[in-house]
């Protein structure tokens, strides 16, 4: 679907026509991603951080995929082989560093993708659809991720695999069981390792498939807009090619050099120096902790601390863990504001900004060792968390008194930069 | 409905971590170690370049073939460096004759014409070997120590290089009140828990010789061997620091390009008429 003003494909010539008769893949490129694809004329700099997740991806799967050329998936050489692409193989430092800052990288692009869309109300109707996959790939990227960290077999990726693996040991009955099952014996092992390569191999292109998903339900409604409201006509839109490809390239390119900061100069800025030590299934590190991206959760597993109506703390901080992403799926009934950005809603505003700081200080309190006033700290926190999505949104939504929305996007934009002038978008770039 | 059952799953939650948070706390015994414990102190190095920056700068060669005499005459005794081969040490400007002969120094093991396990001299393609060949035998000649591998020390620990000449230089007989130590530990602040058990390695000053006339104080000795374990942590940091600078470069202006096609482009949409 797309709107009635939308460019139509046209292949100018003989070979394109041949193809669009037998496969429309050029069309299809030309209605999603080129100028067939009317987009909001008003998108800022957040709503490229979709293309640079996508992009963040890629550069994980390409790095990855020369990675698994060089390394050995068996637990006595396993942190050797990658020594060894650091060491012997031509470049493998390089695309190494990129992996491993590259996962940070994507977490860091996909939270404030995900940010975007919270304060924008990107979740709400008619793009529930579109929400809820993206809370697919996020968890996705967070069982790769994981099993990725394992993979290097240092001494945080053994502890790590232990720990996380013991979340399941929780469960009443079934958990040891559980936690046998996942990682084919009592504690990691070679068998572990390898079931986890696999999997890591595979998941990223599940991500890829469900990327797909989420990017066809996008094209179906089009994308929001920092006003929140539908677009209206033609006016309201500019063709994505080469409107946006020109205004993602640009920030493409900045992300680029702040990635290769990272990677050139402080690559192992993100990690843990523990896991240059290699696996020692003897030695407990005195403070095991993951990496940076899971702190927030990691704070709310840890910050139940009492056994509660008869269930366990620890089996509490599993729920609760888990019950802070999958919460997120109700979302767009929970809020039923029919207003969606933040920009209109002078309550939620606040609301969201006092959000950002919490999951920004939980994910502190994850980071630090699991002593007061850390713990406190995360109690708090983490309740904070629970009320806002489950017990405040649902009722300021209710009760809040929104501003009154432009007429339009074009009428918003005519605001933001002065009286006339520019009143209908020249959207006709040169054929 | 979803609303109500929100509520009381939010309430649930709410009330059980408040509760949790409310619980009186044992009193934990301050830990006098993690009180003396000391971050690494700061110091510049060549291969930071210019404001310890780490943007620029290279290995100092002199220093880091000191570094590795260092090593060689005092670390080696109980630490092994396993990750780096022979011939590596080109890295340090040794030529092939010089590296073909360090080799020659050491013994690894071989099998020999009969079958039997045996051993040959080292040769360029080698690993530096182990200095003991399990940790068990480890152990039994060091009083009950395992001495680590130093190949990755200084990335293996936060601000590696700083720590490990902090540490070398960090020993001290002034045991602070109150704190125990026991008579086969030594006390360095640096160590994560004060107590270490490798003795004070650089002793005094002249320990080792050098041919280049650098001052022979056990502070260059530290700096030197630091350098020397940064080198041998990440062999690649020289080539990674110079691509980097080449690559950021490359996205400035592949950046700024893009940013005034992308000014160029909206021309004709942005700008109020």
């Amino acid at each position: 679907m797309s709107f009635p003003w939308a460019k139509q494909y046209q292949p100018t010539s003989e070979v394109g026509k041949w193809m669009d008769q037998r496969l429309p893949l050029p069309r299809f490129i030309f209605n999603a991603l080129g100028p067939g694809y009317p987009t909001p004329r008003n998108l800022n700099a957040f709503y490229n951080f979709g293309v640079l997740a996508g992009v963040a991806l890629v550069i994980q799967i390409i790095t990855g995929v020369v990675l698994a050329m060089h390394f050995a998936a068996d637990t006595r050489v396993a942190f050797d082989s990658v020594e060894h692409i650091m060491r012997d193989v031509n470049g493998g430092w390089m695309i190494r560093y990129m992996h491993a800052v590259g996962a940070s990288f994507f977490f860091g692009v996909v939270y404030i993708h995900i940010f975007r869309g919270l304060y924008y109300g990107s979740y709400k109707p008619p793009r529930e659809m579109i929400w809820m996959l993206g809370l697919v790939i996020f968890l996705l990227m967070m069982a790769t991720a994981f099993m990725g960290y394992v993979l290097v077999w240092g001494q945080m990726s053994f502890w790590g695999a232990q720990v996380i693996t013991g979340l399941f040991s929780a469960l009443p009955i079934v958990g040891t069981s559980i936690q046998t099952w996942l990682l084919g014996g009592f504690s990691p092992d070679n068998a572990t390792l390898n079931r986890f390569f696999s999997l890591h191999y595979l998941l990223p292109f599940v991500i890829f498939g469900v990327i797909v998903l989420h990017v066809w339900a996008l094209h179906i409604p089009g994308s929001n807009n920092p006003t929140g409201i539908d677009v209206k006509s033609e006016a309201d839109t500019v063709p994505f090619h080469p409107y946006y490809t020109a205004k993602d390239f640009v920030g493409l390119g900045i992300y680029l050099i702040v990635f290769a900061a990272f990677v050139f100069f402080i690559p192992n800025s993100l990690g843990e120096p523990d896991n240059y030590i290699p696996a020692n299934p003897l030695s407990t590190p005195a403070h095991i902790v993951p990496e940076w991206y899971f702190w927030p959760f990691y704070a709310i597993l840890r910050a139940f601390t009492t056994d509660f109506l008869g269930v366990p703390a620890k089996l509490w901080g599993v729920i609760a863990m888990f019950a802070s992403i999958l919460l997120l799926f109700l979302l767009p009934w929970l809020d039923t504001s029919p207003v969606r950005s933040n920009n209109y809603r002078p309550l939620s505003r606040i609301l969201f900004w006092v959000f950002v700081v919490v999951a920004l200080a939980l994910g502190v309190c994850g980071g630090a060792p699991a002593e007061e006033p850390w713990v406190r700290l995360s109690q708090v926190l983490t309740a904070y968390y629970f009320a806002h999505f489950l017990i405040i949104l649902p009722i300021v939504s209710k009760l809040e008194k929104t501003k009154a929305l432009p007429g339009s996007i074009s009428e918003a934009v005519l605001a933001k930069y002065g009286k006339g002038g520019g009143a209908a978008p020249v959207a006709q770039p040169a054929e | 409905m979803i609303r109500l059952g929100a509520l009381a799953v939010g309430l649930l939650f709410v009330l059980n971590v408040l509760w949790g948070a409310v619980q009186p706390r044992e009193d934990v015994a301050p830990d006098m170690a993690k009180e003396l414990h000391k971050y690494p102190r700061q110091i510049e190095w060549a291969h930071n370049g210019p404001g310890n920056l780490g943007i620029f700068g290279t290995f100092d060669r002199g220093q880091l073939q000191r570094g590795f005499q260092v090593y060689k005459e005092v670390c080696s005794a109980c630490h092994s460096i396993n990750r780096v081969a022979f011939r590596d040490l080109g890295d340090l400007g040794f030529n092939e004759a010089q590296i073909k002969a360090i080799a020659a120094e050491y013994e690894v093991a071989a099998i020999d014409a009969n079958g039997e396990p045996t051993t040959r001299k080292a040769t360029p393609a080698d690993k530096f070997p182990l200095v003991y060949a399990n940790e068990a035998a480890a152990r039994a000649a060091q009083n009950g120590a395992n001495p680590p591998d130093l190949s990755l020390m200084t990335k293996a620990r936060k601000d590696g290089t700083n720590y490990v000449y902090s540490l070398l230089t960090g020993y001290s007989d002034d045991v602070p009140k109150g704190w125990v130590k026991p008579d086969t530990l030594y006390y360095n602040p640096y160590f994560h828990s004060v107590n270490i058990a490798m003795p004070p390695p650089l002793a005094a000053d002249g320990q080792v010789t050098y041919a280049d006339g650098a001052p022979a104080t056990t502070d260059q000795y530290a700096k030197d061997v630091s350098a020397f374990l940064t080198w041998t942590a990440e062999p690649k940091l020289e080539n990674r620091k110079e691509t980097g600078v080449a690559a950021i470069l490359f996205l400035i202006i592949m950046t700024g390009l893009g940013y005034l096609s992308y000014r160029k482009v909206w021309a004709d949409i942005k700008k109020p008429a």
